[in-house]
Parts: structure tokens; C-alpha cells; sequence
């Protein structure tokens, strides 16, 4: 036990730094995720035929392939027609393209799930139907969202050590990169994931408290 | 000229045809209560006006504007007021933000002045003291007087009610009905689809009598209640007395 102590404090000042780049990764593509989420949801529970289209088009073809085929891709691929990435950009826009599509679904049946006559009463006072979805539908769908949006979150976080494979330094890269100095495989990987645990159990525990806070009866 | 005139209003859902021609008009401050068996087009007809169901063919004037043609329909609709059987407040508002939204959010009046609206309209229908509840803190019958006070903040030129009372429990109806029987007394327009015949025979100026997608009869409610000229309107009625 000490010695993993020992362990862990040596290398806590290089595992903080990867721990940086993971929490920058999870949180701009868990923001861009979500505005791309809430516009796709939106389009496809309330779009013309062809907003209907292109929007399912985008969900379906991002859920139908691996997200390190989608990073690989934008990293290794794209060069070959000349649009070069630095790692973090390649690894922020796979990964809130991904994220985006995956919350577009949780959002979609959350919008589905407020009730019809919401919509009528929305339009009968006179709203048009942006107004109506920003100020009546978009309010109860996202809290019914929430508890799956916090899983979502949870999710990224854990899959942005895919960043890892296109040379990002986040806290995997730089648990490897420790480990293969000292060979304390055991330790090294068991402090990774203790950090991992941590801001898990972080984020889980302040977005059931945003849970709280915005719960209305009834919803 | 009438507040509102219906023309020829036609409406199928698939090869299922609801409304056969609709044709009626309505002079400021009427009440005109709508009666007819269920599945007979009465509620399909008052969503035809506000256009949230949109007509096959046919005209709505309102002041002489046409719904169905208007490229403005959000502006017309917010001289319309409705109230629908299964109250749809906004669950994640609060009583005040229900009534208060439409002036200030689409009407775009300041926010105290719509506030000042909202109070009012709760006082009208006694529910000032419930302005912080929400929906789904309310009884039915609480729930569907804060569903009138929404639709009287807006100030319409008329109200539809789509059987305001038929997701009441029988003890809430008579809250509901006394409110809008004091807004029929001040002058307030209002085109009623209800099943409450004595409430009816009370409130109306005219009844008019639906039926299989079209106007059978209309006129006074002692007319159509008491000596109607079809046999139609004889048999539905026969139908009340019995219970």
C-alpha cells in the first residue's frame, strides 16, 4: 500500500497534466456534442423532410461506425487530401461529432416524450414553432434528459483516452508513458484509473445535484 | 360585419371524412355552445379555426381575414384564445409564468405590465393565491380555471373551448362552469364544444347541433333543446333525458 502511495506521488504531477487534456476533451466535446445534439433532436422530431433526412443520415452513419475509426479518420485520413489536425483537434471534433449524435438520440425521445398537447397550447397562445420548442418543449425535455445525459458525460470521459492512439497527452498517455519508464505497470495503471474514478464520481455527484436543483413537480 | 364567419369548412383525415362543409358565423360577445354525439367533428372543428389543425378546403374569417390563406397565422392566433379538455399548461412553469408568458413573451409587453395581466386574470378565475403552485400541484378543476386565465391574458376577440370539463371529476365541473358563465356575462366571445346541456340551456345565445361532420340544426337553446325541427337533434337529446 505504500509503496503504491509512493507511486501515485511520484507520478501525481505528470498524471494531473494528462488529467487536463482528459477533462478539456470530455468537456468542449460534451458542450459541442450537445448544441450539435439539441439541433439534430430538434430536426428530426420537428424538421422538414429534408433537415429529417440529412440529420438521421448524420446520427445513423456516426452510431454505425467505431469511434477510433472516426478519429483515425479525421487524423491519418484527411491529411491524404490535405486538411492536416493537430491530435486535441482531431480528437475534439471526433468526439463531439460522436457525442452530438449519441445525445441527439437521448434528446429526441425526450422531446417525444412531452406531451402533444403542450405543442397546441404553445401555438394556440400564438408562439411560432421555434418559440414554442425553445420556451415549452425544450424546458421539460432537457430535465427529462438529464439523468441519461449524465451517463453520456461518464461515457466521454472514459472514451477520450482513445485520444490517446493520435499522440494526445491526456491521463492513459501519460500513465503509459510513466509506466514504461519505471515498470510499475500494476501501480502506474491502478493510479490512472483512481483519477479516472474520482472525477467520475465527481461529475455524477454535482450533475444529480443540477438534477435537484432544476426539478419541477410533475416532469 | 361578424367577428367570425366559417365557410364550407372540410376536413378528412385519410379516406375518413370528419368535417362535410362547416358553415356558421359569430357576432362579438356571443356564446354559442356546440353539442353532437362523440366522433362527430366538434373538436376537429374548433382546431380548424385556430388553424392548429389546417382545413382541406373552406375559409375562417376573423374580422374579415381569412386563417387559412393569412401568412401570418401566429399573429391571428393570438386573437384566439383556447382552452382544451386536458388543460396542456406548461408543466415546468409555475401558475403566474402560465398566464404571464403569452403577453410578455409573444406579445412582447414588459414583463411587469404582464405580470400585472396574469394577476388579474388569476383573480378572475380565483386562483391569485395559487400563483407560485405549479400545474401539477393543482386539482383538475384549478388546473383548467389557470387554463382560462392563459387564454384571457392574451386579451382575444374570442375564446374556443374544447370540452373544458370532460377530464373533470363531477365535484371540479362547476368551479370551471361558473367562471366562464361570469365571462359570458361580460361580453366575452366564446364558441363552447361541452356535453353539459343544462350548463348549455344557461349560457348560450345559440346552440348548434353537430353531427357526422355537419351542422344538423342551430338556433336559441330553447329551440334546439326544447322543440328542435329535426329528428336527429330529437333522438340525441332523447338520449340526455333518459340519464
Amino acid at each position: 500500500m505504500s509503496h503504491f502511495l509512493h507511486v501515485f506521488i511520484q507520478g501525481f504531477p505528470l498524471l494531473i497534466g494528462g488529467l487536463k487534456f482528459t477533462l478539456i476533451l470530455a468537456s468542449v466535446s460534451i458542450v459541442i456534442g450537445f448544441i450539435i445534439g439539441v439541433f439534430i433532436a430538434i430536426e428530426r422530431v420537428y424538421g422538414r423532410k429534408i433537415s429529417y433526412g440529412l440529420s438521421t443520415a448524420y446520427v445513423e452513419i456516426i452510431r454505425g461506425t467505431p469511434l477510433l475509426v472516426q478519429l483515425f479518420i479525421l487524423y491519418f485520413s484527411l491529411p491524404q487530401i490535405g486538411i492536416h489536425l493537430s491530435p486535441l483537434a482531431a480528437a475534439i471534433i471526433s468526439f463531439s461529432l460522436n457525442s452530438g449524435a449519441y445525445q441527439a438520440e437521448y434528446i429526441r425521445g425526450a422531446l417525444q416524450a412531452v406531451e402533444k398537447g403542450q405543442m397546441r397550447a404553445a401555438l394556440s397562445l400564438g408562439m411560432t414553432k421555434w418559440q414554442a420548442v425553445r420556451m415549452v418543449i425544450l424546458p421539460q425535455a432537457l430535465r427529462k434528459v438529464l439523468p441519461s445525459w449524465t451517463n453520456e458525460f461518464v461515457y466521454l470521459i472514459k472514451y477520450t483516452s482513445l485520444a490517446y492512439l493520435v499522440g494526445v497527452p491526456e491521463l492513459t498517455a501519460q500513465g503509459e508513458f510513466f509506466a514504461s519508464r519505471n515498470f510499475e505497470f500494476m501501480n502506474v495503471f491502478l493510479s490512472v484509473a483512481l483519477l479516472y474514478l474520482i472525477v467520475i464520481f465527481i461529475i455524477t455527484w454535482a450533475f444529480s445535484a443540477v438534477e435537484k436543483r432544476v426539478r419541477v413537480p410533475g416532469i | 360585419m361578424k367577428l367570425l364567419e366559417v365557410k364550407n369548412l372540410k376536413k378528412s383525415f385519410g379516406k375518413k371524412e370528419i368535417l362535410k362543409g362547416i358553415s356558421f358565423n359569430m357576432d362579438k360577445s356571443e356564446t354559442i355552445v356546440v353539442i353532437g354525439p362523440s366522433g362527430t367533428g366538434k373538436s376537429t372543428m374548433l382546431s380548424c379555426i385556430n388553424m392548429l389543425t389546417k382545413p382541406d378546403s373552406g375559409e375562417v374569417l376573423l374580422e374579415g381575414e381569412d386563417l387559412v390563406k393569412t401568412k401570418n397565422i401566429e399573429k391571428m392566433r393570438q386573437k384566439i384564445g383556447m382552452v382544451f379538455q386536458e388543460f396542456n399548461l406548461f408543466n415546468h412553469l409555475t401558475v403566474l409564468d402560465n398566464v404571464r408568458i403569452g403577453p410578455w413573451k409573444v406579445k412582447k409587453i414588459s414583463k411587469d405590465a404582464a405580470t400585472e395581466i396574469a394577476l388579474k386574470n388569476l383573480k378572475k378565475v380565483g386562483l391569485e393565491d395559487r400563483a407560485n403552485a405549479y400545474p401539477a400541484e393543482l386539482s383538475g378543476g384549478q388546473k383548467q380555471r389557470v387554463g382560462i386565465a392563459r387564454a384571457l391574458a392574451m386579451e382575444p376577440d374570442l375564446i374556443l373551448f374544447d370540452e373544458p370539463t370532460s377530464a373533470l371529476d363531477p365535484e371540479l365541473v362547476g368551479e370551471v362552469l361558473e367562471v366562464m358563465k361570469k365571462l359570458a356575462q361580460e361580453g366575452m366571445t366564446m364558441l363552447i364544444v361541452t356535453h353539459e346541456m343544462s350548463f348549455a340551456r344557461d349560457i348560450a345565445d345559440r346552440i348548434i347541433f353537430m353531427e357526422n361532420g355537419y351542422i344538423v340544426e342551430e338556433g336559441t337553446p330553447d329551440k334546439i333543446l326544447f322543440h328542435p325541427e329535426k329528428d336527429r337533434t330529437r333522438e340525441f337529446l332523447a338520449k340526455f333525458r333518459r340519464e
